[in-house]
């Protein structure tokens, strides 16, 4: 087998790492927002039960969280491996975006919050009007540093089957007895991906910046 | 006989062990401009988030117009839709332009059409002299300015009454003439006015009425003639004495009191 051939072997699971971080990161951010807001404006409840579970889910290997969350997933609902897979990355990936927008809301302070509520908004109209507005911008940098690790974890999906970059790398590797250079492509389009979301978030940082601020 | 607007009854607020307001009453008129003095951590402050029930009371009740605002069950959003109030240190809405600031309010409170609320906003800055200033954002403005495009931001909601708690006591010195003038601009229009300050010019120049307070408590309140050439105890004369120093125009209030006697 050419390297070209293996080179387009591990090329075609591209699409599949991408979808499973197209469905992950969102996913983990609706969820990570929504947990954020829990934990601080929750009450005593809600927000101790948000707490445990950024403690607990932040305490385990990803790895081992994918199985339990997989065979939990697949063991109550007919659902492929890939969904599978996907949402158990989201749910690990919320705990600590739920941290990276806990830290952002905080910063944007408190005088803000009063602000808004001092010209009548209630405490929903602040939250969506003025206080997200700003900790979404704020969360950017440490937002990027998770899609990051998002993106390279997807890789763990290969151990339930998935065909993504890492399963064919492995694949054609222990076929063309090449594994090096099969597991060496995988890198560098692991590297490729990462970098670009990088790139792109470091624009939209950009864009999204206010002036003076 | 002018209307009243505000009116306080034996108010209480109370922080873990420490009795903050105490037995607080207090009345403004449509049109008056009541300037609360008295040292830090007197309860001033406190005294206005109360209004405004951003802090809630233990104790008394506050009407606004005819409405008792302290009553249980009322909606405390809407109370505040009615209610201006301008903080020490501005407070402007970072990610906004002063011209965002100002509108809001009327767009997303009061679901004003963004096409009017826009006219009005600008009505609101060119009232504070800033609206060449519209499209900037906070960052760009001087303390001042922000400070202005605050004002414009609580007048835009054609508040019933404004609070101002120590508008000027984070500005740099040069930059508090242009809020002051704005506030007495805005007295002279008629708005009714609660402000906490330690611009002892303004208030003797401005204010219909004075309120000392000390440790949570109105020692003395009366007209800025009575309060500063005439004040009825010793604590006030004190209290005036020192923060005039401090202000360094005491040369001016020998003047006074010797031309009084």
């Amino acid at each position: 087998m050419a390297l070209f051939d293996i080179v387009v072997y591990i090329l075609e699971g591209v699409g599949i790492t991408i979808a499973v971080t197209l469905v992950a990161l969102p996913l983990g951010l609706v969820l990570g927002i929504v947990f954020a807001l829990l934990r601080i404006y929750g009450g005593k409840v809600l927000s101790s039960l948000a707490a445990v579970y950024s403690t607990v889910m932040r305490g385990l290997p990803p790895i081992v969280l994918l199985f339990i969350l997989y065979f939990i997933i697949a063991g109550s609902i007919n659902i492929e491996p890939f969904w599978a897979g996907s949402i158990s990355l989201a749910i690990i990936s919320s705990s600590y975006q739920m941290e990276i927008f806990r830290g952002a809301v905080l910063s944007v302070g408190q005088g803000q919050e009063m602000a808004a509520r001092a010209i009548g908004m209630s405490r929903m109209q602040g939250i969506r009007y003025i206080i997200l507005p700003q900790a979404l911008r704020l969360a950017i940098p440490p937002w990027s540093n998770e899609a990051a690790t998002v993106v390279k974890d997807s890789s763990l999906v290969y151990a339930l089957g998935v065909a993504e970059v890492l399963r064919r790398a492995q694949f054609v590797g222990a076929r063309t007895y090449q594994p090096l250079m099969a597991f060496s492509i995988a890198a560098l389009i692991y590297f490729g991906l990462v970098f670009l979301t990088s790139r792109g978030l470091s624009i939209l940082e950009e864009k999204t910046r206010i002036p003076a601020f | 006989m002018k209307n009243t607007i505000l009116r306080i009854e034996n108010v209480s607020k109370i922080y873990g062990e420490t009795e903050v307001l105490k037995d607080i009453s207090l009345e403004v008129k449509e049109g008056d401009n009541v300037v609360l003095i008295g040292p830090s951590g007197t309860g001033k402050s406190t005294l206005l988030r109360c209004i405004n029930q951003l802090t809630s009371i233990n104790s008394g009740r506050i009407w606004l117009d005819d409405e008792e605002i302290t009553a249980p069950g009322v909606n405390h959003d809407q109370v505040r839709q009615h209610i201006g109030m301008v903080f020490q240190d501005f407070l402007l809405f970072n990610h906004l332009t002063a011209l965002d600031n100002v509108m809001v309010g009327p767009v997303r409170v009061l679901g004003m059409d963004k096409e009017k609320a826009r006219e009005h906003a600008m009505y609101e800055l060119k009232r504070v002299g800033l609206e060449d200033r519209a499209g900037h954002y906070p960052g760009q403005l001087s303390g001042g300015q922000k400070q202005r495009v605050a004002i414009a931001r609580a007048l835009a909601m054609d508040p019933r009454i404004m609070l101002f708690d120590e508008p000027t006591s984070a500005l740099d010195p040069e930059l508090i003439g242009e809020v002051l003038e704005v506030m007495e601009k805005l007295a002279k229009e008629g708005m009714t006015m609660v402000v906490v300050t330690h611009e002892m010019g303004f208030a003797r120049e401005v204010a219909d009425k004075i309120v000392f307070m000390e440790k949570g408590l109105v020692v003395e309140e009366g007209a800025p003639k009575d309060i500063f050439y005439k004040p009825k105890f010793e604590r006030t004369r004190e209290f005036l004495w020192k923060i005039t120093e401090l202000y360094g125009d005491h040369d001016d209030d020998d003047d006074d009191e010797e031309d009084e006697d």
